[in-house]
């Protein structure tokens, strides 16, 4: 409680009374949302259903086993009630595990809709024991992670987050450990540009992809196993970060937890905005791969950032508040805590705005004041980046002031050759420098400053929370996904039925199971894994 | 040597531009005044300065001087070097052959349309066929793009349409139809045996049969597409791999625009 009074006493003297109204109705917009999601489940979260059960590998044509499972059910209209229950029904058959069951549905040896369906008492406790004996596997890899962070202390201050993408994992490697020798305390590997729009995950190690490297089980576990041993080195624990984004968001949420990734990009209205996946299809994916997140100890990064490469980012700033206060509704309907929530906004203002430095300071200071416990997750500079290396480092400059005054935790570092290429290994570095140098040169400066009363900057905060709170008002009455279609986020319009992936959209039956979200709803709920 | 940087050192050249011989500017016309950074994956050290140096020498620098050498990771040195370059180019002799399209902004392009056209430019892509690949057409039409270049959606003065993959050209057309396009997009990725050019001939077919096709522009693109495979099979333009969306985009107005005003009448355009 009293760390909360002192993060009340505003720099802003924003109007918490606001605040509380606005977060008020982001809930109203997530419960209503959360009707629609309870009623759904979506191939991608069966199929993770089926990766969660261990079910992994590829047939001789590359299709992933998950996927052949998941098919072989749709195939006989029984995902209505659940893969679990076909799978648990198969295991009681035939005594197989789930992969040897994957295995032989792969080898059209066995239908799985086809078998006679024991008793539904039965099954329930047999797919619950497997789920109990998986989701230990995840606590386990938690605890991995608790274990090295209380071995090195986790690190104060912003967490510098660089980006690897050359396309091949092991170039990757390399990459990333350059990047953390140097100062990186985050890795996020940038993925192939179609992969979101796959509905499937590929499958082992990967060299080959443009403009980023496949989000693979074993990419994760390559990349894991080369952080660690920096981190070993750094006597420092190196977070990494992938994207459960796009069409297969839970199931890359799975192989995540198996891995022990540390952060994951993880937000419908990315998908809806920018990659077109349809509404309905990611809002239920989303709510699944969150749960997964949370139960695994992973730190979620939401997208607002975005919206202003699209928006002008003095005018939209409000729908990135908006956004953020969804999206932390939504997040805690899934179980995530408040120190899991990376809320994204951006520093992207067009740097000719006169003052334009005074209105993101204000911005990111009520993002912090409002969000007191999140790791907010602050994105640099990109839209107004020229090819100008020189003016764009110094842009990163400011953006890196900014983070250090207002108390940043998620500091994703801007490149002086933004716009350009992805990063030489000396852009990585420069920029490292950079950050560091200013980090540590304004690192109590936080402490040291207030603002003016009545001035520019508490005009613009209270301002942006205002208008978030009036555009919160007006979804609540529309709801989310009309307020998408009439496109209030990043200017950017999407019916209800159209983009990708509405077709693996079912409605629940009244005896669908899914084990592991009744479990770790039920362990989340109790206080956390 | 010393001395610092090689700025005070007395140099005898000549001080007079010569357009046949133009070398980079310091502070002096020809002092040929250069700086170059770069990565050596080789170890920091003595060693590691000559061999940038020697490189410097190799790419025409006179006297480099390495101003900033560090390590960046275990045998990765970066440099940050001046010196003189030796080299000049004859300004006098370079000719540019005009091109014919040189890619407007998002901005030029939407204030291209505000100038020149009734209202917005309406744009239907779709990746036709059996094709599943919705990679090229995603590029140019999605909101976000490809490699930085934002795409259709984002353009404020252009209604964009797409359709997705494994669109047939009979419901390519009838959408064309319906929503009034001005500009047809065709992405073709993955082809075997011939099959994405008779899938682009049968477009054409339908268009002509339905009398549109000189209503529209029809643009193809694909990883396999040139601009002479495409107007060979009756279309106004193709595209190849790495094209932006504005390219696209300033090459279909300019040519809707000239094709309207080519005309007698014209119901688009604001002036003449």
């Amino acid at each position: 409680m009293k760390e909360k009074e002192i993060n009340r006493r505003s720099k802003l003297n924003l109007d918490f009374s606001i605040v509380e109204k606005a977060r008020e109705a982001a809930k109203v917009i997530a419960l209503d949302t959360q009707k629609f999601i309870d009623q759904h489940t979506t191939t991608t979260i069966e199929r993770t259903v089926c990766r969660l059960f261990g079910i992994d590998g590829v047939d001789e044509f590359d299709v992933p086993l998950p996927n052949i499972v998941v098919d072989n059910i749709e195939k006989g209209n029984g995902l209505g009630i659940g893969a679990a229950i076909h799978i648990g029904n198969a295991v009681l058959h035939t005594n197989l595990s789930p992969q040897e069951i994957a295995e032989k549905v792969a080898k059209d040896e066995l239908d799985l809709t086809k078998l006679s369906l024991k008793d539904i008492s039965e099954i329930k406790a047999t797919v619950r024991i497997i789920a109990q004996e998986k989701l230990a596997l995840i606590t386990q890899k938690k605890k991995t992670r608790d274990e090295l962070l209380k071995k090195y202390g986790d690190k104060e201050g912003p967490l510098i987050y660089v980006i690897v993408a050359t396309g091949n994992i092991f170039e990757d490697i390399i990459q990333a450990q350059a990047a953390a020798r140097q100062g990186a305390d985050v890795i996020a590997v940038i993925r192939s540009t179609v992969q979101s729009l796959l509905d499937y995950v590929p499958y082992g190690a990967t060299t080959e992809g443009f403009g980023g490297t496949y989000a693979t089980q074993e990419n994760f576990r390559l990349m894991r196993k080369a952080l660690d041993e920096v981190g070993e080195e750094l006597g420092r624990y190196i977070r990494l970060t992938n994207y459960c984004s796009g069409l297969c968001m839970p199931e890359i949420a799975a192989m995540g937890a198996f891995e022990r990734l540390d952060m994951m990009l993880n937000d419908a209205l990315y998908g809806i905005l920018f990659r077109d996946i349809n509404m309905k299809r990611t809002i239920v994916d989303q709510y699944f791969s969150r749960m997964i997140n949370a139960y695994a100890g992973v730190i979620i990064n939401t997208g607002e950032d975005n919206y202003l490469t699209t928006a002008d980012a003095f005018e939209a700033a409000h729908t990135v508040l908006a956004s953020e206060f969804i999206n932390e509704q939504f997040a805690l309907l899934a179980g995530l805590k408040e120190e899991q929530m990376g809320l994204g906004h951006a520093f992207e203002m067009n740097p000719e705005l006169e003052n334009g430095f005074l209105y993101e300071l204000a911005q990111a200071q009520m993002a912090r004041e409002i969000f007191p416990n999140a790791s907010l997750k602050y994105m640099p500079p990109t839209k107004f980046k020229s090819g100008n290396i020189f003016k764009g480092h110094i842009q990163d400059a400011l953006f890196n002031m900014i983070t250090i005054m207002t108390n940043q935790r998620i500091h994703l570092l801007g490149m002086l050759t933004e716009a350009i290429h992805t990063p030489f290994m000396a852009d990585r570095a420069l920029s490292i420098e950079n950050a560091r140098y200013i980090f540590k040169n304004m690192k109590s400066i936080s402490e040291e400053i207030e603002f003016k009363d009545g001035g520019i900057m508490e005009k613009r905060a209270n301002e942006v929370l205002l208008k978030a709170y009036n555009l919160l008002k007006e979804i609540e009455t529309q709801g989310l996904f009309k307020t998408i279609e009439k496109g209030i986020f990043a200017g950017i319009k999407r019916s209800l039925d159209g983009g990708k992936g509405l077709s693996g959209v079912i409605l629940k039956e009244k005896e669908y199971i899914n084990p592991f979200m009744d479990l770790m709803s039920y362990e989340l709920k109790k206080g956390g894994n | 040597m010393g001395g610092g940087l090689n700025s005070t050192k007395k140099e005898d050249f000549d001080k007079f531009l010569d357009l046949t011989e133009v070398k980079p500017y310091g502070d002096t016309i020809n002092d040929g005044k250069t700086q170059v950074s770069f990565t050596l994956p080789i170890k920091d050290g003595e060693k590691a300065i000559i061999a940038a140096q020697e490189l410097a020498k190799k790419m025409g620098i006179k006297d480099p001087t390495i101003v900033y050498h560090t390590q960046l990771d275990i045998g990765f040195t970066f440099f940050i070097l001046y010196g003189s370059l030796i080299h000049t180019i004859d300004f006098t002799k370079i000719k540019v052959e005009s091109i014919e399209v040189e890619a407007l902004s998002i901005k030029e392009i939407n204030a291209y349309i505000k100038e020149k056209f009734k209202g917005k430019i309406v744009v239907l892509g779709a990746t036709t066929g059996t094709d599943a690949h919705t990679v090229g057409i995603d590029a140019i039409m999605n909101m976000k793009g490809f490699a930085g270049h934002y795409g259709l959606e984002s353009y404020e003065m252009i209604e964009a349409y797409n359709l997705g993959s494994q669109v047939t050209n009979e419901e390519f057309v009838k959408k064309a139809i319906q929503l009034k396009a001005d500009i047809l997009l065709v992405s073709q990725t993955v082809t075997q045996k011939g099959i994405h050019v008779k899938n682009l001939t049968n477009l054409v077919e339908l268009l002509e049969a339905e009398g549109i096709r000189d209503k529209i522009i029809l643009i193809c693109g694909g990883a396999r597409i040139s601009n002479e495979l495409a107007k060979e099979l009756g279309y106004d333009a193709g595209f190849g791999p790495n094209t932006y969306a504005n390219i696209v985009a300033t090459y279909a107005i300019k040519e809707l625009f000239g094709r309207m005003n080519s005309k007698e009448i014209n119901k688009y355009t604001k002036n003449k």
